[in-house]
């Protein structure tokens, strides 16, 4: 049993120690909101928080994580003091913008923009061209350009 | 728009209204109901299509895939606004992959309008196309058919069942249906002040006749179409609640990962199983005839087992092919000259023949492979039980799909249940003829059985596996007159499609003498549909071609495609469009220039200017992208401009880098670090889309904007650089 604290909640989870994060969320948690795009770390879909920063969930066994504080997409809005069942400003941001196309990807779009947003509240362009190096095969990137700068500007 | 008629049939549910298209045969509208009525609650099923509660939601029911391409709001709108619905209580669900949703309006769509049946159909509904009724069958998501076509027949769809609440209300208050008025899911009358919502006539307009031939609204009365609503399927998708076929869990489900033989057609020769089943979880084994599968309690548990393993599988004779045999033989080919014709006007190699060597032109083109690499790889869920079989999967072509795992499975039909559930994208992928990883996961339930099991390839399994674009080639020459414009063009193209119906080879300029010829090549590895289909190499090989004639007839490219079109076309007007908004004649920096391209795909017309420079390594960089687009009248215009904002960005990331090559008949590409897509870092910093609005017949949006993408960036590097680039992707030679 490892114990694992998941958007504020404790679990005690009998997963295999070297079982990623990402599958231990989707499998042993049932949060299929994290994405599964490549398990190497080279895509972006089942981005994270861990412990505030943005990480690829594909490539963080469960043992490396035991003792840190994890954030999923389900949990992001309440992460934030925001009243219950109101959205993140990045999602409510993504809204507006009407950015999703097919969506699979943008899960991990968020928690990377939330994550930078967080640390960083007016990041240059050039700023967030490398803090997104997250795949989306639908194109959607300047519709979250465009997001993440109404959310800049607002700031 | 042409005026047509459109039959239309009701089936009433639970004291309702319902309405729809007429079905081919009596039992479907039976069927319809049944399957859709139990959706929400009492509600009343219009045949299929739409649905009105007593609660007054109205659920209109689609046939398409919803894989990103905002189709259901697109579509809801159309419907909801020719019946002057509330939008506040417009629905949508997925039609269920059964017969009684076959989807009619694509199958009017190509028989009664003449549209060129995209080639990937051609093997789904066989020969005899024209026969309507074998159109039963058609439930696909592809060829850009969704507004042009299904979009139309629910437009009619909505406008019925207006009429039909109109006269209900008219026959309970006694009073002319001409005096009422429909607004926000209510109708009224005026001169009494009564009124009544949808949802309490639903029940007594179930019982009229629809109407024959209900009168669509004219386009300055749209209150929905033209606007840009909220998407209904947005907010799903930024809180992680959207289900995609891989999320699906169901009570006792086990999980599967597979190898197939790498090289395609290859068959599974020898195996040992004891070493996966020393891991945890770990259930069993499959040993199929060209895989093998590790079931496990865990997905993970299942893909590290596999891992341990060595498969042996044969290479069915191809373990010689690469990508330099692939297009050695599709050189010879081209040479040998054996081709047959596909169009020809006037007596173009003769005029070759006649014409002086200093005024011919000649290039030869070559495409690659490229994998769909959608976000979401390829996943199925699948029960054997009772002798009967249920998948659950994201299928763009759900009945389709369906029925070509019936057949390979040997079942009747009635004994396959397919629920089609939402894409992470598809691109083509996920079609009826390379749904190969159905039948798969169906040979693993059947092991299992009665027990769900749940098939995820891995990323590396979804690369080795796919189904490509073909990579082809193709040899043109071209004659030029005294004055610089082509006389004659002559051209051999390769196509890996096989016999079937082919489209994107024409050339919309004025060049009289014309001879386009196709060779059928051969390859062992697996093709299949990829956005735009042919389209994406034929408006390569050609728009870069016209981009060469105009450079040795020594004329700006825009003034000389330009002057080849005929004045106040569609064509012209949107390539003029797109140079104005471009600013084409607009000097730039040093090393920077532009390129354009043309091209008519699906019914819609599109040209994108693209302005680039080179990077340090050669590899171009992209500034701007202006696209001009002219679909005939636009639904959704945000929505419409997300399709061709994401069609330019799939353009240039396989324009740039992508390609899937071929050792010893395997794909080398195993996982996005070695087949880059294209990043923020690359993206174009600005890209406008222009729609011309015109009155030309609706066309399809998902695909056109990706053809001229290549095409344009290739001119824009000519035009830098003085040299040309005839082979994708555009970093290859660099
Ligand atoms: S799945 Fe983790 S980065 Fe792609
Ligand atoms: S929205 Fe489909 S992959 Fe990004």
């Amino acid at each position: 049993m490892i114990n694992l604290t998941v958007n504020g909640q404790q679990h005690a989870v009998d997963a295999d120690p070297d079982k990623p994060l990402l599958w231990v969320l989707r499998e042993d948690l049932g949060l299929t909101g994290t994405k599964y795009g490549c398990g190497v770390a080279a895509c972006g879909a089942c981005t994270v928080h861990v412990d505030g920063e943005a990480a690829r969930s594909c490539s963080l066994p469960l043992r490396s994580v035991a003792k840190a504080a994890i954030v999923t997409i389900e949990g992001l809005a309440a992460s934030t003091a925001l009243p219950a069942g109101q959205l993140h400003p990045v999602q409510d941001a993504w809204i507006r913008g009407q950015v999703p196309q097919c969506g699979y990807c943008q899960s991990g779009m968020i928690m990377t923009v939330a994550a930078l947003l967080d640390k960083n509240a007016s990041p240059t362009p050039g700023e967030i061209d490398s803090a997104l190096g997250n795949l989306c095969r639908c194109g959607t990137y300047a519709r979250v350009r465009k997001a993440i700068q109404s959310l800049v500007a607002k700031a | 728009m042409k005026r047509r008629t459109f039959l239309l049939g009701t089936a009433a549910v639970a004291g309702g209204l319902a309405l729809g298209y007429r079905v081919w045969s009596a039992g479907f509208d039976a069927q319809a109901a049944a399957l859709a009525g139990t959706g929400t609650g009492a509600g009343a099923l219009l045949a299929g299509w739409v649905k009105i509660g007593a609660d007054d939601v109205v659920t209109v029911y689609v046939p398409h895939a919803d894989m990103g391409q905002g189709t259901h709001t697109a579509l809801a709108m159309m419907l909801a606004d020719e019946l002057d619905a509330d939008w506040a209580r417009v629905r949508t669900e997925r039609a269920p992959a059964d017969k009684a949703f076959a989807n009619r309006f694509l199958a009017q769509g190509w028989v009664l309008q003449g549209w060129q049946l995209p080639s990937f159909l051609t093997s789904t509904v066989g020969a005899g196309f024209a026969e309507a009724a074998r159109f039963i069958n058609l439930q696909i998501t592809g060829g850009s058919t969704a507004v042009r076509f299904t979009g139309q027949g629910l437009r009619v769809v909505g406008a019925a069942a207006r009429s039909m609440l109109a006269e209900a209300a008219a026959r309970r208050w006694q009073v002319d249906a001409k005096t009422l008025s429909v607004a926000s899911s209510v109708v009224s009358h005026p001169p009494s002040g009564r009124s009544a919502r949808f949802g309490e006539l639903a029940a007594d307009a179930a019982t009229l006749t629809a109407p024959s031939d209900p009168q669509l609204k004219a386009r300055r009365d749209h209150k929905l179409i033209g606007r840009s609503l909220p998407r209904l399927d947005v907010p799903a998708k930024v809180t992680g609640e959207m289900q995609y076929g891989i999320d699906l869990s169901l009570p006792d489900m086990l999980h599967a990962a597979v190898r197939s033989a790498p090289v395609h057609g290859g068959k599974l020769v020898a195996i040992d199983v004891a070493p996966a089943l020393k891991f945890d979880g770990v259930e069993r084994v499959v040993k199929l005839e060209s895989s093998v599968a590790v079931v496990a309690k865990s997905f993970w548990q299942a893909r590290r087992a596999l891992d341990a393993l060595h498969p042996v599988f044969d290479d069915g004779g191809n373990g010689g092919a690469s990508t330099r045999t692939h297009f050695d033989q599709q050189a010879r080919m081209l040479a040998d000259g054996k081709a047959s014709s596909v169009h020809r006007s006037g007596d173009a190699e003769a005029m070759l023949k006649a014409a002086p060597a200093d005024r011919i032109v000649e290039a030869t083109y070559r495409v690659p492979f490229l994998h769909h690499a959608a976000m979401e790889p390829i996943n199925a869920t699948a029960q054997f039980k009772k002798g009967e079989l249920i998948v659950w999967a994201g299928e763009q072509d759900a009945l389709g799909s369906k029925a070509a795992l019936a057949a390979s499975l040997g079942l009747a039909a009635d004994k396959v249940t397919l629920h089609a559930l939402p894409i992470g994208g598809a691109f083509g992928r996920r079609i009826a003829q390379t749904s190969q990883h159905l039948a798969l996961v169906a040979e693993i339930a059947k092991v299992v059985s009665p027990r769900p099991v749940k098939m995820i390839w891995t990323r590396e399994e979804d690369f080795a596996q796919g189904a490509y674009r073909p990579a082809v080639s193709t040899y043109i020459r071209a004659a030029l007159g005294a004055d610089g414009r082509p006389t004659a063009w002559s051209q051999v193209y390769v196509d890996l499609a096989g016999p079937g119906r082919r489209e994107g080879y024409q050339i919309p300029y004025d060049i009289p003498a014309q001879s386009l010829n196709v060779v059928a090549g051969k390859t062992h590895v697996r093709t299949g549909t990829w956005r735009s289909v042919a389209h994406s190499q034929h408006a390569f090989y050609t728009e870069c071609f016209m981009d060469e004639l105009a450079a040795a007839a020594g004329r700006d490219p825009f003034e000389y495609r330009r002057d080849l079109l005929p004045t106040g076309s569609r064509l012209r007007k949107v390539l003029e469009l797109a140079a104005e908004k471009a600013e084409w004649a607009k000097p730039l920096a040093p090393g920077a220039a532009r390129g354009l391209a043309l091209v008519e795909s699906f019914g819609t017309i599109v040209a994108h200017v693209i302005e680039a420079s080179l990077g340090a390594d050669g590899s171009p960089q992209v500034h701007r992208v202006t696209a001009a687009v002219d679909c005939g009248d636009v639904c959704h215009p945000d929505n419409a401009t997300a399709q061709v904002e994401g069609a330019i960005i799939m353009g240039l990331s396989a324009a740039i880098g992508e390609q899937i090559t071929i050792e010893q008949g395997e794909v080398v590409q195993k996982n996005f670090p070695d087949y880059p897509l294209l990043t923020f870092a690359n993206a174009p910093p600005r890209i406008d889309v222009h729609f011309l609005a015109s009155d030309g017949p609706w066309g399809g949006l998902g695909e056109p904007g990706l053809p001229p993408v290549a095409p344009a960036l290739a001119n824009a590097m000519f035009a830098i650089s003085g040299k040309r680039q005839r082979i994708l992707p555009l970093t290859a030679a660099a």
